[in-house]
């Protein structure tokens, strides 16, 4: 195909950016919010257009774009197959929702906020199609920018401190990737991803530069020990700004492993996955528990996250086809079921400016409509079978089982434990005696919440029960990870 | 003979129009105006002179001045740069009672200076140029002469300044000592590990250049400088001064201490490192600007000079890369304070700035553009000043040097992002003069919008470095 068509992707909120940016503000700031809705909407119809003509039959790179750049091994390459297209299309379907959540939740500077939200949404879209190290990290790291603007303008009263911990976190696991993209274009002088497929990185180097992009990952993942950023960015952040960090940004991580770090360096993989699973453990369960002492709603959310990502990563070092899938299925779960937890909290929080779990209770009463979306919600994340996050775990220690009972074992706590927190919050939230007089007085959703939380609720019991369209797209080029990832194994064994 | 002069053809048509306009300037009363805008024309003349000289390389004299693609890269930098510091900080000068007539004659002065400094190929002429400049820089940063801090900072850095120049030029005794010629062409023959004497002679020669650059551990005279004198000359001192002492230090490394590199190597690592580390670390303090901008010039020269470090021709090239990304930022940084004025008055701590993202929305995200670049975060022009640096420096696979540089830019993001913090998150104190300052704002724009665009076509200044040593 001629037509650039990823690139018009990436760069069209960019340039509907540049004319809100170039757009009057008033005191109602309608025309930068219909310019920002409308784009991305557009967005999302054309990432659903190159999903519709993806040939999912092959595991190839597809409508792919090779602009010279930097120099002649160092190019502008483009593409996307099976797995990166679901993030493309998760990420053009949430910007839109963030846009409508900050019309009720964001007061000052509205034209600002949705100039920082669209030039994310390039920087991540970018993520998910570049097929070149150096436009990867370019995108990767440029992201760091506008959410950095997020948390520290529109945030809570600790932003100053969230926004700089989540951008020295962030910036400081990914130097290293940088020095390992450029220790690796010197290796095999190119920075091409397919073609370092296709040349096996000499085994001396595997372990070294594994470790390089780990930092990265891990830090953005998060992992335990390196997670205690999300939570004080998740606090602090304005509910649009969560949502996409706990939906996409998050995902930047997993996805990275599985495009960059499994075939890149299958035999270090290999080496490091009892790391994995020990740090993956640890997260899930850990993690799980601190979330049960949580006060603060979106706290606990956070780290649930953090617990979710643990089965992520999990998963993906399972190199088996239940668990990367199950990984892959449990992100794009997650992405929309935490995206629509934090707008469930931001929902109330923009009616009583509290997060405090303590501060409601016996909400059923008095928000019928928001309860029933919210016990919804809140199932999907401890994985209630009929929803989508049941599928994500459940392949995930589908794929487990098959490397180490323990590991599985203990796996399997973190869901009994996810049930907890998510029913404690939901009791305490939702059901229970209302302490609080001022809930007494709540309105209940209007109607364009209810249609975004609908569509977020549908969306979930619908991929619960049929999961076939996003298990079809990315069947072959999971298949295919696998077996170039087998293959590299053997040859190394032969050696 | 004409021949030879019309090599030098830039350079005398300087010096003519330097008496010219001394004489316009002691004859004509209230010339500031006049002699400004001459000095404009000079320059943009001047420009388009060295546009239209060839490439090729030429040597007259006796071999001691060359022209060649390297000359000439640097001195359209150097007179491009000089043209927008100059031309941006009028209304400051005017406003701060600097307008004397021999306030851009001396520029000129120093230009000349910087022109013979790059030129030279043998070490006599190349001091001679090093004193003229030093000599104009000397009276740049006391030019506020009722002002007890930049009398401080002139005399400061004069004292200093004399102390390494007069080091240099021990370093060059001693280098024609030991080596019997004064040419870089036969110092670099006679140049080598045996010659014991010589090394030393480039030791001193590399702690004098260091001083010029402000590298680590030669730097203390930076901080004083830049913050005692007036904005406008700090700005010429973080931007021109660098360019040149930069092109001067990858010369004497390219020509006559070439075949020394294992020598003179582990000192630029130590120093690039050095200054990397201090450049990181002593701006998180700091409350001033300009004082803020010195220790990260010390930080950004560190990089420049790992680009150095490497020794061979894609690391000079990858340092002459971030020298101009670096002078492009530094332009966009400096005219943004030229815009905060209050009262006549022109503020430069950090804490003015607070709020300032409320009321002047385009100047903030200005700063803001230009502080994530300092700072090295893509897609921004700074990025990839860092990569070309890193991508040359681990092609010599000096991994310690790559992962220092990259883990100092993360402890430098830190007091970028304070600034940006100040900006963006705190609540607006000052209500800044509106400003017509049009030539500061067209600086600010141009720097922006390079920075911001740098990524659609990174090759750009590579292609343009990549000719710069094809000779030898």
């Amino acid at each position: 195909m001629n037509f650039p068509i990823l690139s018009t992707l990436i760069f069209l909120p960019l340039v509907s950016s540049f004319f809100i940016f170039l757009s009057k503000e008033n005191r109602s700031n309608n025309s930068a919010i219909y310019i920002s809705l409308f784009s991305s909407l557009a967005t999302f119809i054309l990432s659903l257009f190159i999903w519709y003509s993806l040939d999912t039959r092959s595991a190839d790179f597809q409508f792919i774009e090779d602009k010279s750049w930097i120099n002649d091994f160092i190019k502008f390459k483009l593409g996307v197959d099976g797995i990166s297209i679901l993030f493309i299309v998760l990420t053009a379907f949430i910007t839109p929702i963030c846009i409508i959540s900050c019309i009720n939740s964001v007061k000052i500077r509205v034209k600002e906020f949705l100039i920082a939200i669209l030039v994310l949404e390039t920087f991540m879209i970018g993520v998910f199609c570049s097929l070149d190290l150096v436009v990867f990290y370019l995108f990767f790291e440029a992201g760091l920018i506008p959410m950095f603007l997020i948390i520290g303008v529109w945030g809570g009263p600790r932003r100053v401190y969230s926004a700089f911990k989540f951008f020295l976190f962030t910036l400081l696991g990914s130097v290293l990737m940088l020095v390992a993209i450029i220790a690796i274009y010197w290796i095999t002088g190119t920075t091409d991803v397919t073609e370092i497929y296709k040349i096996q990185i000499p085994k001396e180097y595997q372990n070294l530069l594994w470790l390089a992009f780990f930092s990265s990952f891990a830090v953005k993942m998060p992992m335990w020990p390196v997670h205690t950023w999300l939570p004080d960015a998740h606090v602090e952040a304005p509910t649009a700004g969560s949502v996409i960090l706990a939906a996409i940004l998050l995902k930047m991580a997993g996805y990275g492993f599985l495009r960059f770090s499994l075939p890149m360096f299958p035999i270090a993989s290999e080496y490091f996955t009892p790391l994995i699973f020990t740090l993956s453990i640890i997260a899930i369960i850990y993690t799980s528990l601190v979330a049960l002492m949580q006060e603060d709603m979106k706290k606990l959310i956070a780290y649930s996250s953090v617990a979710h990502m643990g089965y992520v990563t999990l998963g993906i070092f399972t190199f088996t086809k239940q668990g990367i899938e199950g990984s892959i299925f449990q992100m794009l779960s997650h992405g929309i079921i935490s995206a629509a937890l934090f707008l469930c909290v931001g929902v109330v929080y923009d009616r009583l400016h509290s997060r405090m779990i303590s501060t409601y209770g016996g909400l059923v009463n008095y928000l019928p409509k928001y309860s029933f979306l919210f016990i919804v919600f809140a199932l999907a994340g401890l994985g209630l079978p009929g929803t989508s996050g049941f599928l994500g775990e459940f392949l995930v220690l589908a794929g487990t089982f098959q490397k180490s009972y323990l590991i599985s074992m203990l796996a399997t706590f973190g869901v009994i434990l996810g049930a907890a927190y998510m029913l404690w919050l939901t009791k305490r939230v939702i059901f229970g005696n209302t302490n609080n007089a001022e809930i007494k007085n709540l309105k209940d959703i209007n109607n364009l919440e209810f249609l975004m939380l609908a569509t977020l609720a549908l969306l979930i019991i619908f991929f619960g029960f049929y999961p076939a369209p996003l298990i079809d797209t990315l069947n072959i080029s999971v298949d295919n990870l696998i077996g170039n990832y087998e293959l590299a194994i053997q040859k190394n064994e032969i050696n | 003979m004409i021949n030879n002069l019309s090599v030098l053809l830039p350079e005398i048509f300087l010096t003519l129009s330097i008496f010219s306009i001394l004489m316009i300037g002691v004859f004509i009363k209230d010339s500031f105006n006049l002699i400004f805008n001459l000095t404009s024309l000079i320059l943009i003349l001047t420009i388009a002179i060295i546009f239209n000289s060839p490439n090729n390389l030429e040597k007259i004299f006796l071999d001691s001045f060359m022209r060649d693609s390297f000359s000439n890269f640097f001195k359209i930098l150097i007179l491009i740069s000089s043209l927008f510091v100059l031309n941006a900080s009028k209304h400051f000068i005017i406003d701060n009672k600097l307008a004397k007539f021999e306030y851009p004659i001396i520029i000129l002065l120093s230009i000349l200076g910087m022109f013979f400094m790059v030129s030279s190929n043998d070490i006599i002429l190349f001091y001679l140029g090093l004193e003229l400049q030093s000599l104009s820089l000397y009276i740049l940063a006391a030019i506020d002469r009722d002002n007890l801090r930049s009398s401080e900072s002139g005399i400061k850095y004069f004292v200093l300044s004399a102390l390494s120049s007069g080091l240099l030029l021990y370093g060059c005794s001693l280098l024609y000592g030991f080596t019997g010629s004064t040419n870089f062409d036969l110092i670099a023959e006679e140049l080598t590990k045996e010659n014991t004497g010589a090394i030393f002679a480039m030791v001193f020669i590399l702690v004098g250049l260091a001083f010029k650059v402000s590298a680590v551990p030669f730097h203390m005279w930076t901080p004083d400088v830049y913050e005692g004198a007036p904005t406008s000359i700090t700005s010429y001192f973080a931007v021109v001064p660098k360019v040149a002492g930069l092109a001067v230090l990858i010369k004497f490394m390219f020509i006559p201490f070439s075949n020394i590199l294992a020598e003179w190597q582990t000192i630029i690592i130590f120093i690039s490192i050095a200054s990397m580390i201090l450049g990181a670390i002593a701006a998180i303090g700091q409350k001033n600007i300009k004082r803020l901008l010195a220790y990260s010039s010390i930080g950004h020269i560190g990089y420049a000079l790992a680009g150095v470090a490497t020794g061979v021709i894609s690391g000079y090239q990858s340092a002459i890369v971030y020298i101009t990304i670096y002078v492009i930022m530094n332009i966009g940084a400096f005219s943004c304070l030229y815009l905060l004025k209050k009262d006549g008055e022109y503020k430069e701590n950090i804490s003015d700035l607070s709020g300032i993202s409320k009321k002047q929305p385009i100047l903030a995200f200005s700063f803001l553009i230009i502080l994530f670049s300092l700072a090295g975060i893509p897609p921004l022009g700074g990025f990839f000043a860092k990569f070309y640096i890193f991508t040359s420096v681990l092609e010599q696979k000096m991994y310690t040097l790559a992962i220092i540089g990259l883990l100092t830019t993360v402890i430098s993001a830190f007091y970028y992002l304070k600034i940006i913090k100040t900006i963006y998150f705190d609540d607006s104190l000052i209500t800044y003069d509106t400003t017509k300052n049009k030539i500061a704002q067209l600086s600010i724009l141009i720097s922006c919008s390079i920075l911001l665009t740098f990524f659609l076509y990174p090759s750009i200044l590579n292609n343009l470095v990549d000719r710069l040593f094809i000779y030898q």
